[in-house]
């Protein structure tokens, strides 16, 4: 075993760092049937630290009222922690102004809210959307019924079998009828980080806007949107050790105040009269309804947290870990990597001679170990690799190479089983 | 390796998985029908020749986990033979079994070598791999056109 001998000491100094992390987060002490939980499913949502949970608590117990109407102290409070979590959001996607931060749901609201208004704008009738074959569902379907509505087209850019996007594929794919690229940044299934700047630049050159889906890839690097120039960028605030229910979408200033509402209601209003309604700026034109107020908190206190820990030590931390867990899992006899891509998140998906993901989830979880199985929202992918389902450790920087051990010898027990 | 483990993954459930029976297309089957898991993207064709209301001959075909191959495979064993009543009868004594809680322990003796599955119950996640075969039957048997889904 090298485990910790082969660490360098400055390594081993972030390693320690990042063990003591996890005393913040209170789940990762459960037993689970017995065991220490180990928990690597963080691609679908991360576990949350104590402030998160704090904030939250805090938020209800002290500062609960609705934002943007009442003339009442609580009220004030309320909407002054609101809107201090959209400077927050607008700073950790380093965001020209907290005006392009548009809070929803997630990131799959974030998506449907730019196809359904950027989109039914500017998508006519033999348009083209252009998407990749590694999109997540969510990046997939509101465009295909966009293009179903105004009698568009989807094209694809193919991917290769390590799990790549070829960018000459992809810039033949652009053209005078394309109105907008639906991008993964880091893909859920694979990990396989994509060269969004550079995508974004090529579409850019034939004038095509971008989306970009940021949900796996803003709890494990820094994200610039002026950088990347990215038009649109989405993200999950659940998968950023914040609250489910909160998540945001980025966008241009000058695109966001071109378009038309999302939904309609209280809050997006300027003025209403029966005889017309004018509507308010944005961000808050697409905000209607009293928005998810103790999830915005939460989500700003989740990104006060990972801001405090630096990027510059979560990545090449998580980098460390990729790499040992990739040396470990490669070695166990019969097990295959799916998603070999040179630039990697900590994302493991893998299949086993001879056993189906299904039966090594459960009997992973029977040691304490939680991974995901399946065809992770990625039907299109999984057709396109061969497979019908893989199984998927992902890492978060609470995880450490104890844990990645105990995910070994827990498949050890899988070649036991069915070996 | 833990004890309710060792009761889900049965020797003889093993067995059907590395070598399941009556796994091909079924050429002038009078039923067939197909089935879906959407959340694990588990396909089956399930395929059934009738004699009147005698099931003569059933197979299946797709793809799953060791659960749903087997199930697959023990399923088209037990269905030969059968009248198209008893069919319905053990996939409603079979659903009970690997559902219900297990202090109201349904007959397991009337389910014969089916009674493999009991140790189902003990894993929520892993009751749709056991019955999608029976879904895609019953759709099967009451010719439906729509393939089935476990949702």
């Amino acid at each position: 075993m090298k485990i910790a001998t082969a660490v360098p000491p400055e390594s081993a100094a972030l390693t320690d760092e990042m063990a003591s992390r996890r005393a913040d987060f209170p789940i990762l002490r459960e037993l689970v049937r017995g065991k220490p939980l180990v928990y690597l499913d963080n691609a679908a949502t991360t576990q949350k630290p104590q402030a998160v949970i704090d904030a939250l608590t805090h938020f209800y117990t002290r500062d609960n009222a609705n934002v943007h109407r009442g003339v009442h102290l609580l009220s004030e409070r309320a909407t002054a922690r609101y809107e201090d979590a959209r400077i927050k959001a607008a700073r950790l996607l380093h965001a020209a102004s907290p005006r392009e931060i548009v809070f929803v749901r997630g990131a799959t609201e974030g998506i449907n809210l730019v196809a359904e208004t950027f989109g039914r704008a500017h998508v006519g009738p033999g348009d083209e959307v252009v998407v990749t074959e590694m999109e997540h569902h969510s990046n997939i379907v509101p465009w295909q019924m966009l293009c179903a509505e105004k009698g568009a087209t989807l094209r694809v850019v193919p991917v290769t079998a390590e799990g790549e996007l070829p960018l000459d594929e992809y810039e033949r794919l652009l053209g005078d009828r394309t109105r907008i690229v639906a991008l993964v940044h880091v893909s859920n299934a694979l990990g396989t980080i994509n060269p969004v700047r550079d995508m974004i630049a090529r579409a850019h050159r034939h004038g095509v806007p971008v989306l970009v889906d940021g949900a796996q890839a803003v709890a494990h690097q820094a994200v610039d949107v002026q950088t990347l120039d990215a038009d649109f960028y989405v993200f999950s605030g659940h998968k950023l050790y914040g609250p489910t229910g909160i998540g945001v979408l980025y966008g241009k200033a000058a695109l966001l105040d071109a378009m038309p509402p999302y939904q309609g209601g209280g809050d997006m209003i300027s003025t209403v009269s029966f005889e017309g309604t004018r509507y308010n700026v944005a961000p808050y034109r697409f905000e209607a309804g009293t928005p998810d107020i103790a999830g915005a908190i939460g989500l700003a206190s989740a990104i006060d947290y990972v801001s405090a820990i630096g990027f510059d030590r979560i990545a090449p931390y998580e980098a460390a870990l990729l790499d040992y867990a990739t040396e470990r899992l490669a070695a166990v006899p019969g097990l295959r990597l799916v998603g070999t891509a040179r630039q990697k998140s900590a994302i493991l998906s893998f299949v086993m001679d001879g056993v189906h993901p299904h039966d090594i989830g459960t009997i992973l979880d029977r040691e304490g170990v939680a991974i995901r199985t399946g065809h992770h929202c990625c039907q299109p992918l999984m057709h396109r690799l061969g497979l019908d389902a893989t199984a998927r450790a992902s890492l978060a920087f609470y995880n450490t190479r104890e844990e990645v051990d105990a995910l070994t010898a827990a498949l050890g027990r899988v070649k036991e089983m069915f070996g | 390796m833990s004890g309710e483990l060792r009761e889900l993954y049965q020797e003889v459930i093993l067995d059907h998985n590395r070598r399941p029976r009556n796994f091909r297309a079924l050429d002038g089957a009078s039923r067939h029908a197909e089935g879906y898991n959407p959340l694990c993207g588990d396909k089956i064709t399930v395929y059934v020749q009738l004699d009147g209301d005698v099931i003569r001959e059933a197979s299946f075909q797709g793809f799953g986990c060791a659960i749903s191959k087997a199930s697959a495979s023990m399923m088209t064993d037990a269905l030969k033979g059968k009248t198209v009543a008893e069919a319905e009868a053990l996939f409603d004594r079979f659903h009970r079994m690997v559902t219900l809680e297990p202090d109201r322990a349904v007959d397991v003796g009337a389910l014969g070598k089916l009674a493999v599955f009991a140790g189902v119950r003990e894993f929520p996640s892993r009751v749709k791999c056991a019955s999608l075969a029976w879904h895609t039957l019953h759709a099967a048997l009451e010719a439906k056109a729509e393939p089935v889904t476990t949702e």
